[in-house]
């Protein structure tokens, strides 16, 4: 049974077609996108690489050469120093001039250890610095201990000119600065003697200016980190000498950061992906070291900088693409409409056609194509099914007809039956009753009784083979004959024969007849029988015992030209009852297969007995009708009933 | 550019805001006698950072005024040894480690103990172990970075208990010269130059770290002092100085990012070459040794003093062991 979903309308094969096609297209252009893409990425960023190492490998190279420049002149002084020790005046030329002709330099000084300068004198550090641009001698502010500022220390410990962390200078230059210090020894033979430190101050605000102009990419920037990690340079000046790469590492629990730092003061060289925490996005690192400071140069670029052109580039294929299956959708909807418009018309005349109207034509169509075949299949489908109906038709009708006859037919053969109860009403000797259950055919049972010309009740019951009209016409044929003959002998045995002969004349159907045959004395109760291959009847004695009676042989009749029949002879008893039938009682059939059966019909008998031959008819009737159920009844059924009352003569 | 993560301040409750107002009015009332305020300066052993976060704490939230002291806080450094500003009169008031205030006594120089605020040592000596170091012997010969005469007495017992020649380097404000290889080993405080060696790039398996309190010489080290004149003298100045910088410290360690504003404050005035997370680190490691022992904040248990003072006589750097009753005075 269909439900009403099967009658929704579903998705139509255009847009199955469409959503196939796409997706797959989809797919491809997906994997073949990522791929390009992340190649793509690859490529760059290996060119990014390049680039970004080359530039900041240039970059820190040009940065070196002023702080180079830088160096130069104190290291000579220093050299020259520890050579021969001038006056004060003219090493406070030597710092003047220093400064004159470096404007790169912010402050210079020569400190000296204490005596090494002037014997006698524990400390001296003359100190210049720019001020409004023009060399000035300013105050260290920490004379007595200059000796421990890193800038005199460290190259003192070392041995060997060191650039220093960046500090902010209090004394002379308040500014954030770093110092180049180059020790001065002098050297007696193999002993050397340390006589002080030649500094050269460089501001951090100079350096930031020329590591500004360091430019990669849009708002990509660059950082210095001395060789603690803390940053000499960075675009943020609060950063500059107090944060370090580290204490930003710290703050923001990233140890990728502290690794990064590690490999930057380390003196390393990199590209890197830089911790997202850095700047709140993704971002790369390239780093080179500084050989002449020991600092480390970093370039910071956003990635999404980075891959601006490639993202760019990915926005403009998909929009190509999303173009390119508008396209695609536009095509398939039309290959689709042109596939689906003949199929749409041939589903609708299939529907007309459905209803019956078969002289809808199917639209025919030029198209040579699977669809093309199926209008024209559907052509001749719709041509065949008409013929056929028509053919059915006449068929039907021709069926009808038959039926229509073998009704009436029926009817006739049912007429010769006869059907008033009580037929003797006059005779009170017996009573006889009979009935035929007929099935839906025209079938060939029989049954018949009347009163003999010498005074007798001849009554008989029988079952023609076969079905339909010429079972029917046999049993017509038959019972005529019986009829006729009759008339003519006495002998039960004698009718039989000559009706078999009869029978036998002309029986090209080779149909035949079981029958019992019995004639009744009624005023005796002797009852003579003969047997034509019928079953044998029921007796029910007048105390309601249930008995067979036993038949003589004897074939069908119309089967055997010289068959030799015999009759028998028995006594009914007043208040016996005689129960003669045909096979449709006993093998009448439930709904399991199962047949009524001799034993069911004598139990049927038994507890029928000492009714009257009417009532008794009805009971097996009944009972046969309750054992078959819903079965269809196969045969036909005849029960005829006969109480021998006795000599109860009026 | 590198982003700035601020850290979140912790809210005050309403009952810490009464609890304070309560402890300033309270010190105030200790001290209402003192009609004009008092000028005092003190001045602390080294530049400004969290190590002193309690006496900047205390003058910036009023805790010296609300005591009736105008309090300067001096600045610190190699340049100004709070010895010697006491001994010119620049400063009233000092802090010194332990050790160095008791040889300082011995000497002849006398300080009173006002309040004890780190009851153990934090002093280290940093190597690295990819120099060899692993034990104290592994230092002999080796050339060490030491402090000036303030700072260098628990080293100095430990070469001599360990029978240990090294060559001594000066040590200035930094371990730039540790760092550049220039020494072998650095002093270093547990809460403020260990951690510049970590933020320097080195992990802390790469070092070998003395630690001082670790080799029998856990002498207790910042405590609040003056001289037994000023006490004398003014005992009540020197209570209200104690008392406010008690409360000073009380309320650091309540409000640790409001006390390292207040330092970074100082420490911007300074100029220094340092960051709020090295400040942070040090304000915590600080609390840790000053309110780790469960002792009262200021106290200078008898037993704490003398086996610092027996472990310098025995190293021979005291010729004799100062009185408790005198060295100690209960200022607080």
């Amino acid at each position: 049974m269909s439900t009403r979903a099967d009658h929704r309308p579903g998705r139509g094969l255009g847009f199955r077609l469409a959503l196939c096609i796409l997706t797959g297209a989809a797919a491809i252009f997906a994997g073949a996108f990522a791929y390009s893409y992340h190649s793509a990425k690859t490529m760059l960023l290996a060119e990014v690489r390049e680039n970004a190492m080359n530039l900041i490998r240039g970059a820190a190279a040009r940065l070196e050469v002023p702080l180079a420049g830088v160096e130069r002149v104190p290291r000579y002084l220093a050299l020259r120093l520890g050579d021969a020790m001038p006056d004060a005046a003219g090493i406070e030329g030597r710092l003047r001039d220093f400064l004159t002709a470096n404007p790169d330099v912010y402050g210079a000084a020569a400190a000296f250890a204490p005596g090494a300068f002037h014997p006698g004198l524990s400390r001296f550090a003359p100190y210049f610095c720019r001020k409004d641009g023009r060399p000035v001698r300013v105050s260290l502010g920490y004379e007595e201990h200059y000796d421990l500022e890193n800038w005199y220390l460290v190259p003192r410990v070392l041995g060997r000119p060191v650039w220093s962390e960046p500090y902010f200078d209090e004394s002379g230059g308040d500014i954030v600065m770093t110092t180049f210090s180059v020790p001065i020894f002098r050297t007696e033979g193999a002993r050397r003697e340390f006589l002080g430190v030649v500094s050269a101050d460089v501001s951090l605000e100079w350096l930031q200016g020329q590591v500004a102009k360091i430019n990669m990419y849009r708002s990509g920037y660059a950082f210095l980190l001395s060789k603690n990690g803390v940053f000499v340079s960075h675009p943020d000046s609060r950063h500059i000498m107090r944060e370090s790469i580290f204490s930003l590492a710290e703050q923001a629990g990233s140890p990728e950061l502290r690794a990064l730092g590690q490999a930057m003061t380390r003196g390393g060289e990199g590209f890197s992906r830089l911790p997202d925490v850095v700047l709140g996005q993704p971002a790369w690192l390239a780093y080179a070291p500084m050989p002449t400071t020991g600092w480390s140069m970093g370039v910071i670029v956003p990635e999404a900088e980075l891959f601006a052109g490639l993202r760019r580039l990915g926005r403009e294929v998909a929009a190509i693409a999303a173009g390119g299956f508008a396209l695609l959708l536009g095509v398939i909807a039309l290959i689709a409409a042109t596939i689906t418009r003949p199929l749409t018309r041939l589903a609708a005349t299939a529907a007309e056609i459905a209803k019956g109207n078969l002289d809808t034509p199917v639209p025919a169509t030029p198209r040579r194509d699977e669809v093309g075949r199926l209008s024209r299949s559907f052509e001749q489908m719709r041509l065949a099914l008409r013929d056929y109906i028509a053919d059915l038709t006449a068929t039907t009708k021709a069926k009808e007809r038959l039926e229509s006859e073998l009704k009436i037919a029926r009817n006739i053969q049912m007429s010769f039956l006869p059907k008033h109860f009580p037929p003797f009403p006059e005779i009170t000797a017996f009573e006889l009753h009979a009935a035929l259950e007929p099935a839906w055919e025209v079938g060939g049972d029989l049954y018949d009784f009347f009163l003999t010309s010498d005074g007798r009740l001849l009554f008989l019951v029988g079952d023609v083979s076969g079905k339909g009209v010429p079972a029917a016409l046999f049993m017509a044929v038959t019972k005529t004959l019986i009829k006729g003959n009759a008339d003519q002998e006495t002998d039960p045995a004698a009718i039989l024969g000559k009706v078999n002969r009869e029978l036998c004349v002309d029986n090209d159907a080779m149909l035949f007849v079981t029958m019992f045959l019995g004639i009744l004395d009624f005023s005796t109760g002797e009852l003579a029988f003969s047997n034509a291959g019928h079953n044998p009847p029921a007796r029910i004695a007048p105390d309601g015992a249930t008995s067979w009676l036993t038949l003589p042989r004897g074939v069908f009749l119309g089967i055997m030209e010289d068959a030799v029949y015999t009759t028998s002879r028995v006594n009914l008893a007043p208040g016996e009852t005689l129960v003669a039938f045909t096979d449709g009682v006993t093998e009448a059939m439930d709904p399991g297969q199962r047949l009524f059966g001799a034993d069911r019909l004598a139990e049927t008998l038994a507890r029928a007995a000492g009714r009257s031959p009417e009532s008794l008819v009805d009971a097996i009737m009944d009972a046969v009708r309750a054992f078959a159920g819903q079965a269809e009844q196969a045969d036909d059924i005849t029960v005829m009933t006969l109480l021998f009352r006795g000599n109860a003569l009026p | 550019m590198f982003r700035g993560v601020v850290p979140g301040r912790p809210s005050h409750c309403w009952w810490q805001a009464i609890f304070w107002s309560l402890l300033v009015l309270a010190i105030g009332c200790a001290n209402a006698r003192a009609a004009a305020p008092q000028q005092a300066a003190l001045i602390p052993q080294w530049e400004p950072q969290a190590q002193f976060a309690g006496y900047y704490v205390a003058l910036a939230k009023g805790f010296y005024a609300a005591a009736g002291v105008d309090m300067r806080i001096l600045r610190g450094g190699p340049g100004a040894p709070p010895s010697e500003l006491l001994r010119q009169g620049k400063a009233q008031f000092g802090t010194f480690f332990l050790p160095t205030a008791i040889r300082e006594r011995a000497d002849g120089f006398l300080l009173v103990n006002l309040a004890q605020f780190v009851p153990h040592s934090n002093q280290l000596l940093v190597a690295r172990k990819a120099d060899g170091i692993r034990g104290p012997a592994d230092l002999d010969g080796r050339r060490v970075s030491l402090w000036g005469p303030e700072f260098r007495l628990a080293p100095e017992a430990l070469f001599r208990k360990h029978g240990i020649r090294v060559a001594e380097a000066p040590q200035g404000f930094t371990v730039d010269l540790f760092l550049r290889g220039g020494v072998a080993a650095c002093s270093a405080m547990r809460y403020n130059e260990y951690h510049a060696l970590l933020n320097s790039g080195l992990d802390p398996d790469e070092l070998t770290v003395f630690s001082m309190a670790e080799y029998g010489l856990d002498l207790p080290e910042d405590g609040l002092y003056a001289l037994e004149s000023t006490w004398k003298d003014n005992p009540g100045l020197c209570r209200a100085v104690t008392q406010a910088s008690i409360a000073g410290w009380r309320y650091a360690f309540a409000h640790p990012e409001e006390a390292l504003d207040i330092v970074m404050e100082h420490v911007t005035a300074a100029h220094l070459p340092t960051n709020r997370m090295h400040q942070q680190w040090m304000l915590e490691h600080l609390r840790q040794a000053m309110t780790g022992s469960g002792e009262p904040l200021g106290d200078l248990p008898r037993a704490r003093y003398e086996t610092a003072a027996e472990a310098l006589f025995r190293a021979g750097l005291i010729p004799a062991i100062p009185a408790y009753e005198a060295f100690r005075v209960d200022a607080r």
